[in-house]
């Protein structure tokens, strides 16, 4: 006991300094101007609020209609335990996404614009509808587990009987705003380097995405199941780390035949830190797990299918980095490298939805409850709030 | 009002910088003798050795691809060429820089409320039947101005006449689908840091590509998706039936 409040205490403290950090990044960039908080410039406007916070955040937030697609449209239900947690991350997910989006526009003050100045011509204009949209349905889809633990028998009611339709809306939204965040990067043919550009971006960032989404499900059932001493849903785990090999099988075979239709190969073999990031996403965040994944002794072994999903969710990341930093610096000639503050905003961000992830599992029922736990919460309802 | 443009033969240029002066006074820009495009100069001149001077200016597509990537259209072209950016609109996305290809589009980073900068082509002077404050201030003739296909005739016949002066290549006359300023060299572009691996064709076309399949995935999508829950849903539901049936029967044996 004393043991994990040392622990709670430490992992307090680490929270207190990111968003002390955090918080005075804010100040400078909201008194002095993106110049005085960034590294970003006139040749390299984009840097890592966009690549991590936007690329990454709302990528890492796919596993929430995926699994909406798999338990309703596709009725596979052994999955519904873990559509919660899901939907809370991709829930989490956008809003952080937009909070970060306050910080890299240069006049957040206009966030609004898009809603009525319209050009749907852009890639741009299309990823601001879609993630107001798809809030939106997010926050609908989140709503039940609020309801349920209001009581609140109505609105209840109420969501649970569109889940079909939302679902269906969510899946389409998502599908577009997925592949339009590759669709941002068609328009720089000339500058973003040969391993990455590709007509396909769309598509690569899509089917990304869904395997992400299936990784990022287990890594956080995995890490609540630890967190939150609970059992952890094994079989059901296993079962989508099965599903995530195909995915990421689809996925290699697509970029292959990608990179032999632009006859990119010689790229892959240059010598430079270009084709050494690009092995590094490829090699170790894509073939390694997939292979590991289809090791049915890894899949079944807890920490086994623990670590392919953790090196699934570095490699997507790294993958967008790739995209949006080290593809475009050889162009731009502009060595980019993100400030501390930009990191520190970033970090906070991240330690925000962690700790906002962890609030909600605890006092919301996010997770199925585990056989012994329900059965205490049965015998004392008020066990659970005792702590 | 017929389309305008600007020639900038490079072969004329002698780097007085006359152009980036007037350019400054014309939008009250500091003075500064700048190298780079920054929010303070909409235009520069570069030396790259040997008495070669290149004049850097936003190139006035003729499809803009900021115009096109820009999500709240505060860039629009008009019909007598210019490429306007309209401050109020502006939500400091930085799409626009970017994705221009001639990395034109400049930020005025160090304000809280920061700008988009770029050349505006001088668009009422022209409105006043006036040339570019550029072109009027180059003492040479190295930058002027003019309808745009007389001025093509002009590179042109510039080409024809003296072949063995230039690289054979209007730069802007098909980069990127064209543009309003056109630039004559006696040195390959690409060694002036001309970006020389521009398509022929508008690079908005890349994303229309995209973005025209958004009404198909979004109708065909829909109804696939509702299709497949329909279907997969009812033979779950069919099923249940059959088993409420089964076991009525089997109670009835
Ligand atoms: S050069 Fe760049 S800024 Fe100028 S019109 Fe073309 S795309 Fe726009
Ligand atoms: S920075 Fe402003 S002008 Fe440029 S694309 Fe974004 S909203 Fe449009």
């Amino acid at each position: 006991m004393k043991k994990l409040l040392g622990l709670l205490t430490f992992w307090r403290a680490v929270l207190v300094i990111l968003l002390g950090l955090g918080l005075y990044a804010t100040y400078v960039r909201f008194t002095q101007g993106l110049g005085a908080a960034t590294n970003l410039s006139d040749q390299f406007p984009w840097g890592l609020w966009i690549g991590f916070d936007i690329l990454c955040g709302v990528g890492l937030a796919a596993g929430g209609f995926t699994l909406c697609a798999i338990v309703y449209i596709f009725n596979i239900k052994t999955f519904k335990p873990v559509i919660r947690p899901a939907v809370l991350t991709a829930f989490l997910g956008y809003l952080l996404v937009i909070f970060a989006l306050l910080y890299d526009l240069g006049r957040p003050d206009r966030i609004w614009h898009a809603i009525v100045m319209w050009n749907p011509s852009s890639v741009m204009f299309e990823v601001a509808w879609c993630v107001m949209l798809y809030t939106t349905v997010l926050a609908l889809e989140f709503s039940p587990i609020l309801f349920e633990k209001l009581g609140w028998e109505r609105p209840l009611r109420f969501v649970r009987a569109i889940t079909i339709p939302l679902v269906i809306v969510g899946v389409l939204l998502s599908t577009l705003h997925q592949s339009s965040l590759g669709s941002l990067y068609l328009i720089v043919p000339e500058k973003l380097h040969p391993l990455w550009y590709s007509s396909l971006l769309p598509v690569f960032f899509f089917v990304s995405a869904i395997g992400v989404g299936c990784a990022m499900v287990i890594f956080e059932s995995f890490m609540s199941s630890r967190a939150f001493k609970r059992e952890i849903e094994m079989p059901l785990l296993s079962q989508l780390g099965r599903v995530l090999v195909v995915i990421l099988m689809i996925y290699t075979i697509m970029k292959l035949q990608d990179l032999a239709d632009r006859r990119a190969w010689a790229y892959v073999v240059t010598p430079n830190l270009e084709s050494m990031l690009y092995w590094a996403e490829m090699g170790l965040g894509v073939l390694l797990p997939m292979i590991l994944l289809a090791i049915p002794k890894v899949r079944l072994h807890a920490t086994g299918l623990f670590s392919s999903a953790l090196l699934v969710v570095l490699g997507f990341v790294l993958n967008r980095m790739n995209v949006s930093i080290t593809g475009m610096e050889g162009w731009a000639q502009a060595g980019y490298f993100p400030s501390w503050m930009e990191i520190s905003v970033t970090t906070m961000i991240v330690a925000l939805g962690i700790t906002g992830f962890a609030l909600a599992a605890r006092y919301l029922p996010v997770f199925p409850p585990a056989e012994h736990e329900a059965k205490t919460m049965e015998e004392s309802p008020h066990m659970a709030w005792a702590e | 009002m017929a389309r305008k443009a600007m020639l900038i033969d490079i072969t004329l240029c002698v780097g007085c910088g006359l152009c980036r002066d007037a350019c400054k006074e014309q939008n009250g820009l500091p003075a500064g003798e700048e190298t780079k495009l920054n929010a303070n100069a909409y235009t520069v001149v570069q030396d790259h050795g040997n008495d070669v001077f290149v004049r850097r200016v936003c190139m006035h597509c003729e499809v803009p691809t900021c115009a096109s990537v820009c999500p709240v259209g505060a860039f629009t072209k008009t019909a007598d060429g210019p490429v306007l950016y309209e401050e109020s609109k502006c939500i400091g996305c930085r799409y626009c820089m970017q994705a221009c290809p001639y990395q034109v589009p400049t930020y005025t980073w160090d304000q809280v409320a920061p700008r988009v900068r770029k050349c505006i082509f001088c668009h009422t002077r022209l409105a006043e039947g006036l040339p570019t404050a550029c072109a009027e201030a180059c003492p040479t003739g190295a930058t002027i101005f003019g309808d745009r296909e007389e001025l093509i005739a002009e590179a042109q016949r510039r080409l024809r006449e003296e072949p063995e002066k230039y690289v054979n290549h209007i730069y802007g006359l098909n980069e990127a689908g064209g543009s309003s300023v056109f630039f004559l060299s006696a040195i390959p572009f690409e060694q002036l840091g001309f970006p020389n691996n521009l398509p022929d064709h508008p690079l908005p076309m890349l994303t229309w590509n995209a973005l025209s399949k958004i009404p198909n995935i979004v109708a065909v999508g829909g109804t696939a998706l509702y299709g497949l829950w329909w279907i997969i849903n009812r033979r779950d539901e069919v099923g249940k039936l059959q088993a409420k049936l089964k076991e009525m029967e089997d109670r009835k044996e």
